[in-house]
């Protein structure tokens, strides 16, 4: 008996705890809403499978305690209930992966005419690299990492030259300019992770990898490290400045290029 | 042997091979050492796991007093933290629940359920354990090494994992390779053998179709589990060439810390392929064995046969064959291939509805059943709630763009514990519960049961199940300490208060479970062979406990399935597995 009254608090105080609480995703700053709803969509439905299966036992556990007298009903097996149930679960399943794939095309779907950056990490902080006025970043190699060349640009690779680098500060973006960036580690898997922008993606040491969002909100993002990385991990921060065009410029001309940061260390 | 005539199935032939005679211990070092009972194995088996599974939830205290009350405590430094973690994660995942499962009830159900003598290769069973109990001791002296054990994370993902901003890079991670090489050698000996023993030395009458879902559900992990150790094996052999011969299998070219390392050309990311290929049927050799145990002890305690078992059966063997195709469902966001995702998203979410199907027709066992609200039946519908709960958050990470945001948060460790962790446990208790009666001859006692049961179900739930809010959230998993994070409110810091709170108390009543172990080994009510009226055949052995060999002079000779409950027209609510179907009923 207590358990029937236990499995009945289960299901009605997790769905009571999931309307009440009070922690759920930060405030969305990225064109990925999609993936929100999502979320809330498959919520629903595995919501409503929770309670009922829950609620069902409940029932069962307190309708068919064993009391003195009671027997068991003798039923082996009913294919035509047991392949009703399996359609209806396919059913369900196909609601929650066909708007998953739906927008995962999406994702791995860049815009034509986005603009692109560079995330560069190591234990333990973040590096960025934006393209300067030819448009175009550099070729990088590991074995070209200098003090003076902590990105490992290309020094030989004219597309390099005009880079703009950025070594432990903010990186700042305009808002609602779609933007793909391209991650590489120097050292250990890490992973550039921005809750409001729901979008993240691992730096995988020896490749570049790729995702890329659009940022539709200005204001300062802390930008944490989801690829555990060693010792220093959870220290390994920084920010995103998203902001107006006008206010972007005005940062962008203030950094230095890679050509000028090699002749200011000659 | 005669011919024996059994109207449901038609005849019985005789016995094909002769009885093979088994080694007797004749000391007592071989009677309760190096025994060659699959039985004593077992014990051997069950009792090393829970020792080290007893490290692994002091570890998980120390750190959960770590993320509710940061910096208090100056025994858990930042790299003590990471090594609780890892040793935490792996001890459970491998060392206590594969070595449970499959090392401990499964030596002891397999050849007792199939009416078997023991194991196919009983010399070799021995060594199994052996093997296994160094690979724990190898597993524990890291703790004592020089920089203490590994703090990689139980994923051991390279670079990382050999590099000197990890802890434990010195000895741990060495220790920690070796000691997997030598649990995967160990496991391949017992597992070759459950194998065999399922396929060749079943008793006459007990065909595949008429298994207790117990054996399917061990026999097909371990098929699965000779499948997927070798890829970790492989992936530790090499890791442990980069870490000590300087290779570079997994190691790209690296600037740490302003140096450039003499590692060049190789692939983290193909580390992480094998470590998933192993690591994702690993999820299911943890989870079959409690699927198919949990059926039975649902339809015992119900007094009704398991509903649906063909279909059962076909659940445990596709989702065995399913789960080798979606473990990059792990590796999302590794920069894989993004177009892989719509491949192992789909694979992934197909794999729901076998497991749904399991589910439903769990509870539909209940349905009309005659539920005695025994301890085995109280963890068994602990285990439906907690894994229904924890599978179908799976439906959210296994949906690849709602796992972008939430990999790698608290949304993530709250899942896995919840499906495979808080679960499977419930499983074991429940199969301890229910079979120690026939292992010591002694019933656990049930007050002790209860409490245990009431705490811990409740508390696991109360643990796990608002840790998802704080993924949600945005909390990362693996950080030491949160900081000062704008995103994360101080409300964030009281609910992690609180889950350590749970997650003490929980942790508490695991003594009392151990207390009732101890207690009822002399103490606890002696029931008889077959306290709970139950059909398999370890029911029916002449002595309780079963003694070298299991069965009398002749093999027990099978008429029936393993779920001839409350049929009608018979006296008693169950019939026997080895009753024929004309004898009268007792």
């Amino acid at each position: 008996m207590p358990i029937a009254i236990a499995l009945v608090l289960v299901a009605v105080g997790s769905v009571a705890f999931h309307l009440l609480n009070p922690w759920w995703l930060t405030p969305i700053a990225s064109n990925w809403h999609y993936i929100d709803a999502t979320i809330a969509i498959t919520f629903w439905i595995t919501g409503v499978v929770f309670t009922a299966v829950v609620l069902f036992m409940a029932y069962c556990v307190f309708r068919f305690r064993h009391r003195e007298g009671t027997q068991a009903a003798y039923q082996p097996e009913n294919k035509r209930l047991e392949w009703w149930l399996a359609i209806v679960t396919g059913v369900g399943v196909a609601a929650m992966l066909t708007p998953g794939l739906f927008v995962w095309s999406q994702f791995v779907t860049p815009p034509k005419g986005a603009s692109e950056f560079e995330v560069v990490g190591q234990q333990w902080m973040w590096s960025f690299r934006l393209p300067g006025k030819s448009g175009r970043l550099g070729t990088t190699d590991t074995k070209y990492i200098t003090p003076e060349n902590p990105l490992g640009v290309n020094p030989n690779d004219p597309n390099g030259r005009d880079n703009v680098v950025i070594v432990g500060d903010d990186l700042h973006l305009p808002v609602g300019k779609p933007v793909r960036v391209w991650l590489r580690s120097v050292d250990v898997v890490h992973d550039f992770y921005v809750p409001e922008f729901r979008a993240k993606m691992d730096l995988m040491p020896g490749m570049v990898t790729r995702f890329w969002f659009t940022p539709t909100r200005t204001g300062t993002f802390e930008i944490l490290c989801a690829g555990f990385c060693g010792i220093g991990h959870p220290q390994m921060r920084g920010n995103v400045v998203v902001e107006t065009e006008s206010d972007y410029q005005a940062w962008l001309q203030k950094q230095q290029t890679f050509a000028q940061l090699s002749a200011s260390a000659k | 042997m005669a011919e024996v005539v059994a109207d449901t199935v038609g005849s019985i032939g005789p016995a094909e091979v002769a009885e093979v005679e088994l080694y007797h211990a004749t000391s007592w070092l071989t009677k309760y050492v190096f025994c060659q009972d699959a039985k004593v194995i077992a014990i051997q088996y069950s009792v090393t796991a829970m020792a080290i599974g007893l490290v692994a939830l002091v570890l998980s205290w120390l750190m959960r007093l770590q993320l509710a009350f940061p910096g208090t405590f100056s025994l858990i430094q930042s790299e003590n933290y990471y090594q609780f973690i890892t040793m935490h994660g792996m001890i459970m995942v491998i060392y206590l629940l594969t070595a449970l499962f499959l090392g401990g009830f499964g030596n002891y159900l397999i050849p007792l359920m199939l009416g078997a003598r023991d194991m196919a290769f009983p010399y070799v069973n021995m060594l199994s354990y052996w093997v296994y109990l160094l690979a724990v001791l190898v597993l524990v002296a890291s703790f004592f090494a020089p920089g203490g054990p590994t703090g990689a994370g139980w994923t051991l993902y390279p670079p990382q994992a050999i590099l000197s901003g990890t802890p434990g890079h010195e000895w741990g991670i060495i220790l920690m390779l070796a000691s997997l090489i030598l649990f995967i050698i160990g496991f391949t000996m017992g597992g070759l053998n459950y194998v065999v023993t399922v396929l060749q030395c079943r008793t006459r009458g007990m065909t595949l179709m008429r298994m207790p879902l117990t054996v399917w559900g061990i026999f097909t992990a371990t098929v699965m589990a000779l499948l997927a150790f070798p890829a970790l094996f492989v992936g530790c052999v090499m890791m442990l060439l980069d870490r000590l011969l300087g290779t570079s299998f997994f190691m790209p070219s690296i600037v740490q810390l302003g140096q450039q390392l003499s590692y060049s050309g190789g692939s983290p990311i193909l580390f992480q392929h094998l470590f998933w290929f192993f690591g994702h049927p690993e999820v299911y050799i943890v989870a079959l064995p409690a699927f198919g145990i949990v059926s039975d002890l649902i339809s015992t305690h119900a007094r009704k046969n398991i509903f649906g078992y063909r279909m059962m059966v076909w659940a445990i063997v596709g989702i065995g064959a399913l789960s080798f195709v979606v473990w990059a469902h792990h590796m999302y966001i590794s920069g894989m291939d993004p177009y892989f995702g719509f491949f192992f998203a789909t694979t992934t979410l197909i794999i729901a509805v076998p497991t749904a199907i399991k589910v439903y027709n769990w509870v539909l066992t209940l349905w009309r059943g005659n539920i005695h609200l025994t301890v085995p039946m109280l963890f068994a519908l602990g285990f439906i709630v907690t894994f229904v709960n924890g599978g179908l958050t799976g439906l959210f990470l296994g949906n690849v763009v709602v796992d972008v945001p939430l990999s790698a948060t608290l949304f993530v460790v709250a899942h896995f514990h919840m499906v495979m962790g808080v679960a499977p446990i419930f499983v074991v208790f429940g199969g301890i519960y229910h079979w120690y009666p026939k292992v010591t001859g002694r019933m656990l006692d049930e007050t002790l049961g209860k409490i245990h049961f009431w705490v811990t179900f409740l508390g696991a739930y109360a643990i796990f199940f608002p840790m998802h809010y704080l993924g949600l959230l945005g909390v990362p998993r693996r950080y030491y300490e949160l900081g000062a994070t704008a995103f994360i409110p101080p409300s964030a810091a009281s609910l992690n208060v609180f889950i350590t709170v749970a997650a003490l108390i929980v942790g508490a009543a695991q003594l009392v479970f151990l207390f009732n172990l101890i207690w009822s080994l002399s103490k606890g009510r002696a029931p008889g062979g077959n306290p709970w009226g139950a059909t398999t055949l370890e029911w029916q052995t002449p002595q309780t406990p079963p003694g070298h060999g299991n069965w009398g002079k002749e093999l027990p000779v099978v008429y029936r399935w393993a779920y001839d409950y409350s049929v009608p027209g018979t006296e008693r609510d169950f019939v026997p597995q080895n009753q024929p179907a004309s004898a009268p009923t007792a």
